[in-house]
């Protein structure tokens, strides 16, 4: 394992059945009626508030806390907000079946690491141990001791804009 | 190798060959930030650069404010004047709230053409593939950037090669088209992807009906739907470029990821239920259950022209909005409205009952031209009804003579066929 890790603890949103969520969009994640909002440090408590049984969201959240999600998360609109809300909560980052483009766009440039992991599904349960290995591209899983596989795309800018601290620090 | 149009067009603008898969930094012809996420693209860009810091050039980047125009919150005309103050300091043009939707801006003052690239802080700017540029909704940070440098970070998509073979009943229009491509793929199902539209169905598309088909490629998380642009487009668009437009093609030995045909045979009137843009029946099913409505909406990115609204009042004309039910528009952009002020049929609109909005985005972005209430039914033509999107009431999306007849009708109902 390389130096270049991230590790916190996994806070997957699921449905009734247990399920990862799908199709989580942007208005789910950060509602349009917040989109005024410019200041990081005041977008948390709007996070995920329009996702149903997620509204108390940020009451739960705790900093070092992965978003794990299902398939074409971030679906929707070009707002960053939807990436900056989880910042503001202390989230280490996302890791989800598949991420919308914008979406995943926003992410890495705000040096959020992001993930799509395509076999997510059953892998993550709440509070399981996370560690991203930026420099081999996986992700492990310290509790099951699985190493989930990324899709390798866009890793190399990823990093750079990540060791950066963000695409406007390049 | 042969390239599809999305590796051809990069490659122009990086000035060597490039394939799927490639990550390239790609310069931008033009750069715009709306009202939605500008303010955030002037504190980035402020902070990261200084305070009297330039743009990498001032001809090529705009302001567009669609999202909440006029400004009816205070927090969005503190945020256009931050943009408008930025702009006045570099002599940035400021397309302010009464010009409309800065997607379709772009299109009418030829900017957007075929090898175009353009980003925007808005989802739907991949609508520009309806004219064959590259078009991409970006967020306030990717903005910044592109303000200092002109250019952005993109990985070139692989390429779907779609073809839609069949024909529109006479009462169904491109949106019908639109949310028979969406049901087929669903929400997600091109995600990450380019796709290139072939296809007697969407050769027979006029502009605005392009402009229809192209802005629901976001609705399937797709990067870019391009429709290689025909000779009658070619034209309009050449009468409005500055520049000599050529058309681009991919080359017949270009590879894709996947080539889809559907026959489609007759399409008929679709929409999309709650609460998903890919929850598509025919409308004929669901007027089967007699639902009822309380409001149509017709405009958007989607469906805001002038042939839009002239299919509408086919519907309406001899009639009206029904009792208890209302009827908003909101024309994309200023030259919309024009044409549908001095044609008349702003008027013979307004005269069956619809209520008329100034141009923008008024109908999606910041609702300003109604939220829905808790049990409240709309018919829109727009291209989003997530849950609690438009306020607490249910939104189906549908063609805006499906839209018309149904607020007509008082419940969904399928439009009838007009000459």
């Amino acid at each position: 394992m390389s130096e270049f890790t991230i590790t916190g603890k996994a806070f997957p949103l699921l449905d009734e059945g247990g399920a990862l969520i799908h199709n989580i969009d942007t208005d789910m994640i950060f509602h349009n009626k917040w989109l005024h909002l410019t200041k990081l440090e005041e977008m948390g408590p709007y996070a995920l508030g329009n996702l149903q049984g997620y509204e108390d969201f940020p009451k739960r959240a705790r900093p070092g806390m992965w978003v794990v999600a299902g398939r074409n998360f971030g679906a929707g609109s070009s707002r960053q907000q939807a990436v900056d809300c989880f910042k503001a909560l202390g989230c280490v980052g996302i890791v989800a079946i598949s991420v919308a483009p914008i979406y995943l766009r926003n992410a890495i440039n705000a040096a959020l690491p992001i993930v799509q992991v395509p076999d997510l599904a059953g892998a993550v349960e709440l509070g399981d141990e996370l560690v991203l290995d930026f420099d081999c591209g996986e992700i492990r899983n310290l509790r099951t001791e699985l190493v989930l596989t990324p899709v390798p795309t866009i890793s190399s800018i990823q990093a750079e804009i990540y060791r950066a601290g963000g695409l406007l620090k390049l | 190798m042969g390239q599809t149009i999305i590796e051809k067009l990069v490659s122009a603008k990086i000035g060597r060959p490039a394939a799927a898969g490639d990550v390239v930094w790609l310069s931008q012809d033009v750069v715009t930030a709306r009202d939605f996420g500008g303010a955030s693209v002037v504190k980035n860009f402020l902070k990261a650069y200084g305070k009297d810091a330039q743009v990498f050039d001032r001809s090529r980047i705009r302001f567009t404010f669609d999202c909440n125009a006029p400004a009816n919150t205070a927090g969005y005309a503190t945020n256009q004047q931050i943009c408008r103050d930025f702009a006045k300091q570099r002599g940035i043009k400021v397309h302010d709230v009464d010009a409309g939707i800065g997607s379709h801006l772009l299109i009418e003052q030829g900017l957007a053409f075929p090898g175009v690239t353009a980003i925007g802080t808005d989802s739907h700017y991949n609508i520009l593939g309806a004219v064959g540029a590259l078009g991409q909704g970006m967020g306030d940070v990717d903005v910044a950037y592109a303000f200092r440098n002109g250019q952005v970070w993109f990985e070139i998509p692989p390429t779907v090669r779609l073809n839609i073979n069949g024909q529109l009943a006479a009462n169904a229009s491109a949106k019908d088209l639109t949310l028979s491509v969406v049901n087929h793929f669903g929400s997600g199902g091109l995600l990450g992807l380019a796709v290139e539209f072939y296809g007697d169905a969407v050769e027979k598309l006029n502009l605005p009906g392009r402009i229809t088909l192209a802005s629901m490629a976001t609705e399937m998380s797709a990067v870019i739907a391009l429709i290689p642009p025909e000779a009658s487009v070619l034209k309009w668009l050449a009468e409005r470029a500055c520049v000599p437009v050529e058309t681009m093609t991919a080359d017949p030995d270009a590879r894709y990821i996947d080539e889809v045909t559907l026959d489609l045979d007759v399409i008929e009137p679709m929409i999309a239920c709650p609460y998903s843009p890919d929850n598509v029946r025919s409308v004929r099913e669901v007027a089967a259950e007699n639902i009822r409505l309380d409001t149509g909406f017709i405009g958007s990115c989607t469906n805001g022209r002038t042939e839009d609204y002239t299919a509408a009042f086919a519907q309406l004309e001899g009639g009206q909005v029904a009792d208890g039910v209302t009827l908003k528009l909101v024309p994309a952009t200023r030259e919309v409205y024009a044409e549908m002020l001095y044609s008349g049929l702003l008027e013979k609109l307004f005269g069956v009952g619809a209520l008329v909005h100034n141009q923008g985005c008024g109908g999606c972005a910041a609702g300003q031209v109604g939220m829905t209430g808790a049990g409240e039914v709309q018919v829109s033509t727009s291209n989003r009804n997530f849950r609690g999107k438009q306020g607490a009431g249910q939104t189906y999306l549908a063609s805006p003579a499906t839209v018309s007849a149904s607020v007509r009708a008082g419940r969904i109902v399928v439009p009838e066929v007009k000459p």
